[in-house]
């Protein structure tokens, strides 16, 4: 029977995988083409008809089937395998890139080109007629080569260039609509607190790559596996400083402060970069140095476990607070990516992973539907929306089933995943973080119901006509939501748990805990806790008035104020870190440049002038010039005294001639 | 042989001297007969170094004919005739004295340090001889030499003709 | 005798015949004074026939050879100053300078 055979593979903990054979081989081509793509989509999209979504279409199109065909291999045979390509070294460090196609790879692939093809399908209509379409779709196309970059890397040095390269497109992306300086502020503010963050991983990268004198991450991961010795010295604070990285990308607390501003972006990018793909860059990293964290670097799990509670408790109040739809599902996603991490904490590498993947799909949904919302009623307000549910259908069922999945009530997806992370928090028996897991699913779920029920319930309280949106923006989001029911079914525990193999096909084998059948004490209170919320915020909203007021009904004033401030972190953050920068330094920066680099610039300048005038004016007109103009004239000069010579008359010249015979006979005589 | 040397001695001076006279006088009519007696003198010193024939020749051709030839060109060029002061380039005087004298020194000097022998004076130069000279060993030259006059003949008469139509205007 | 006094004169003869080129202002006083160079150079010529006292008359030869010569030159030269006279109405030498610069 086909279960008792997976279950038999569990006993073992670690499946068997071939090396992928052609398709592994030419995997570099996902990664390469949407450079290439972007490219055309610069110099070509303005002439083609749809403007350059072509191209990305295509190419995206490309990428999905390829990482589909890839999952395919991965679930029937397993593949892991990598491959380097060496570009030259510096000293004792080969400089290498190069493309990993194994479990973690080809799930992070299929990922980005589901959700990737279905946000571009999705952009298409939504940002029709927008200024700058070509060079949009350029960015997007741009970033999704980036985040292939990013996890197909087998070495630290191709990881941190796609890392930076995924922040660049970012800040393309979310500055969109520059024109408002908002935006580009808050694309300026995820640009730099993602760079703080990479300070730490840079770093990390470094102590890493020297004590173990190589970039392969492979190697660095065997090394940890067996004890070497320069490593262990350096593990904890090289496990701290990756870290630090992710919590810049994977926005966690206090570094998360970005990702509500990045709402300024466009819906799509929100979508795409911000739900499902490059905040999970940082769980990704984590995931990646898994035996790593599991082997050297232990106690650095403390930490990220401490930081990822942290970060899902305290976004999801904030989100109870917020007026805009946007920013509740922004963050939301901090909160989700506060369990991946706090996953990862506790030692539950597939849970994680699992997370991430049905967190994926139903994010992605739900933030293609509130744009679909937004792009109905022109504003992101949900003070202003209101019983959509009537005019705007598909897109009401659509979020509603985003909702339940989020909420973690089963059958969808986010059941299981939540569920295992739950069940692993209490196996480690963190006791403490399990309770705040669950009120943060509590509390995840009071949310995502009190947004639905101001958008969706009650009397439209707008000014507009809103209609649903067209089916090119209407069928990303049903085919999202069926990921969004069925994503959770691939890892069940007990009965099917395909994910687990597949995320665990890699050359470096992953020690874990996998559940047998499900933990039904942390099923039972993940799924109160949904269960609760969800009534709770149905009824403070809907039930006891007009859902308007209900934000009165559950005001507790003071801490109210202290999450619609959002902990006073960003005032902290201005006036501790920004200002200072902004008057002080820079001011002694400028007047140093000034006075100093430009006074010395200016002064070679007027050197160089002085002496080109000098050069011009005596060598030039005074010496070369003077000496043709002598030359010249003098010549004239002597060809005018010497014509005279010509009289005509030949007795003269008859005269000449003797003399000049005269005078040579004389010098043959007497010389000779 | 000093008789002889005496004689061609006052030969030479006296052509000396009349040569002089040759390019100093200011009557041209001078000039051109001082030249006769030039060539006279010179048809002379041939016959003292025994060549009667070229002797003849001088004065048969140069005298009989050249000279005339110089008297009608002139008349011809209606030159003052007695005395006429305008003759010489007065300016040219001293310098042409100097090279003159110059080329004299050089000439002397070089003749009378290559060559210092005697005149093997024969008891003449037998005309037939030459003749036969001319007409075997040098015939070539003599026929180009003849055809050289024809040219001369031919091309003197092309420069110095007049054309009809213009003939009241000529001066003959 | 020696030779040396004929040379000698002749060499006189010549440069009074430079001298006379260079001086004399009328045309046919120049072609008279181009006389007196070739008389002077057939002395030269017959002195050392004398002199060698060569078989074949080479010296005498060639004098009578530059004595045609000459009476052809003079015929032509005379020609040419026809015509100058009859351009220029003038025979002095000066007078044709056109060839100047």
């Amino acid at each position: 029977m086909v279960t008792s055979n997976l279950i038999s593979f569990l006993a073992e903990g670690k499946a068997t995988y071939t090396d992928g054979g052609a398709a592994a081989e030419y995997t570099w081509l996902i990664v390469v083409l949407p450079f290439i793509a972007a490219l055309l989509i610069t110099f070509v999209g303005k002439y083609l008809p749809l403007k350059g979504a072509e191209i990305a279409l295509a190419t995206i199109g490309f990428i999905f089937a390829f990482s589909s065909y890839l999952l395919y291999l991965n679930v029937t045979e397993g593949v892991a395998s990598e491959f380097f390509v060496n570009v030259g070294s510096i000293g004792s460090f080969d400089l290498e890139f190069g493309w990993v196609v194994d479990g973690l790879s080809i799930m992070m692939y299929f990922v980005v080109g589901t959700v990737a093809s279905l946000v571009f399908i999705y952009a298409t209509n939504y940002m029709k007629g927008e200024i700058r379409y070509t060079f949009f779709f350029t960015s997007l196309t741009l970033f999704a080569g980036s985040m292939l970059v990013l996890v197909s890397s087998p070495t630290l040095l191709q990881l941190l260039i796609g890392w930076e390269l995924v922040g660049v497109c970012s800040y393309l992306l979310i500055g969109h609509y520059w024109e408002n300086k908002d935006n580009s502020s808050a694309a300026m503010k995820a640009f730099i607190t993602n760079k703080i963050a990479d300070i730490g991983l840079m770093i990390g990268i470094i102590v890493l790559a020297l004590s173990t004198g190589t970039m392969r991450i492979s190697e660095i991961l065997y090394q940890s596996t067996h004890d070497y010795e320069s490593l262990k010295s350096v593990a904890y604070l090289a496990g701290v400083l990756l870290f630090i990285g992710a919590m810049g990308k994977s926005a966690q607390f206090p570094l998360h402060v970005w990702l509500p501003d990045a709402m300024a972006g466009p819906t799509p990018v929100s979508a795409l970069m911000h739900a499902a793909t490059m905040v999970t860059a940082g769980v990704y990293l984590l995931a990646r140095m898994f035996p790593f964290y599991e082997g050297m670097a232990n106690q650095a799990l403390d930490v990220v476990l401490l930081f990822g509670v942290i970060t899902l408790f305290a976004a999801g109040l904030i989100a109870i607070v917020q007026d805009d739809l946007k920013k509740v599902l922004a963050y939301s996603t901090v909160s989700q990516l506060g369990y991946m991490v706090a996953a990862i904490g506790s030692g539950a590498y597939t849970a994680a992973l699992f997370h991430l993947w049905t967190h994926a799909f139903f994010k992605a949904l739900l933030f293609l539907g509130a744009g679909s919302v937004i792009h109905a009623v022109h504003t992101n307000s949900m003070k202003e929306m209101g019983g959509l549910r009537k005019e705007m259908p598909r897109t009401y069922i659509t979020f509603i089933l985003g909702t339940i999945a989020l909420a973690g009530l089963p059958p969808l997806a986010g059941f299981f995943s939540k569920d295992e992370i739950l069940a692993s928090l209490s196996h480690g028996g963190y006791s403490a973080y399990f309770s705040i897991a669950v009120a943060g699913a509590f509390i995840t779920a009071f949310y995502m119901t009190r947004a639905v029920v101001l958008t969706f319930f009650g009397e439209y309280r707008g000014n507009g006509h809103p209609h649903e949106s067209d089916s090119m923006m209407t069928t990303p989001l049903i085919i999202l939501a069926g990921f969004a029911i069925a994503a959770g079914w691939v890892n069940i525990p007990g009965v099917y748990t395909g994910f687990t193999d597949w995320v665990t096909t890699r050359k470096t084998p992953i020690v874990e805990y996998h559940p047998e059948s499900f933990d039904y004490f942390a099923l039972g209170s993940g799924l109160l806790a949904g269960l609760t919320g969800i009534v709770l915020a149905y009824y403070v909203y809907q039930i006891l008035g007009r859902p308007e007021e209900g934000d009165q009904k559950i005001k507790v004033e003071p801490i109210w104020n202290l999450l619609e401030n959002k902990y006073y972190l960003d005032d902290f953050y201005f006036k501790f870190i920004v200002n200072p920068t902004k008057s002080t330094l820079a001011n002694l920066i400028d007047r140093f440049n000034t006075n100093i680099l430009d006074r010395t610039v200016n002064m070679f300048g007027v050197a160089a002038s002085y002496l080109g005038n000098i050069v011009y004016e005596k060598f030039d007109q005074g010496g070369i010039d003077k000496a043709l103009n002598i030359s010249s004239a003098s010549t004239e000069a002597l060809g005018a005294r010497v014509k005279l010579l010509q009289t005509g008359k030949a007795q003269q010249y008859i005269m000449y001639f003797l003399s000049g015979v005269i005078v040579i006979s004389l010098l043959i005589l007497l010389v000779l | 042989m000093e008789a002889l040397d005496i004689i061609s001695y006052f030969l030479l001076l006296s052509l000396l001297l009349v040569a002089a006279k040759v390019v100093t006088t200011s009557n041209v009519i001078h000039a051109a007969i001082s030249l006769v007696f030039t060539l006279a003198i010179t048809a002379g010193t041939f016959l003292l170094l025994s060549a009667e024939f070229v002797a003849l020749v001088i004065v048969l051709v140069y005298i009989g004919a050249v000279i005339v030839l110089f008297l009608f060109g002139i008349m011809i060029t209606r030159a003052p005739l007695g005395q006429n002061a305008e003759l010489d380039n007065d300016k040219n005087k001293g310098l042409a004295l100097a090279v003159s004298l110059s080329i004299f020194g050089i000439f002397s000097y070089v003749m009378l340090n290559t060559f210092d022998s005697q005149i093997n004076t024969t008891s003449g130069t037998s005309t037939e001889l030459l003749g036969e000279i001319l007409l075997s060993r040098f015939v070539f030259p003599f026929e180009v030499v003849s055809f050289v006059l024809l040219a001369a003949l031919i091309g003197g008469i092309t420069i110095a003709r007049q054309d009809n139509a213009l003939i009241d205007e000529n001066q003959i | 005798m020696s030779v040396q006094p004929f040379l000698i004169a002749a060499a006189g003869l010549f440069s009074i015949g430079i001298y006379g080129i260079l001086v004399r202002r009328n045309v046919v006083m120049v072609l008279l004074s181009i006389e007196l160079i070739l008389n002077a150079v057939n002395i030269n010529f017959v002195v050392f026939d004398a002199m060698l006292g060569d078989a074949l008359l080479q010296g005498q030869i060639f004098t009578i050879f530059i004595i045609t010569i000459a009476a052809a030159e003079v015929g032509i030269g005379l020609a040419i100053v026809l015509m100058l006279f009859r351009n220029r109405k003038t025979a002095n030498i000066d007078e044709f300078d056109l060839m100047k610069w």
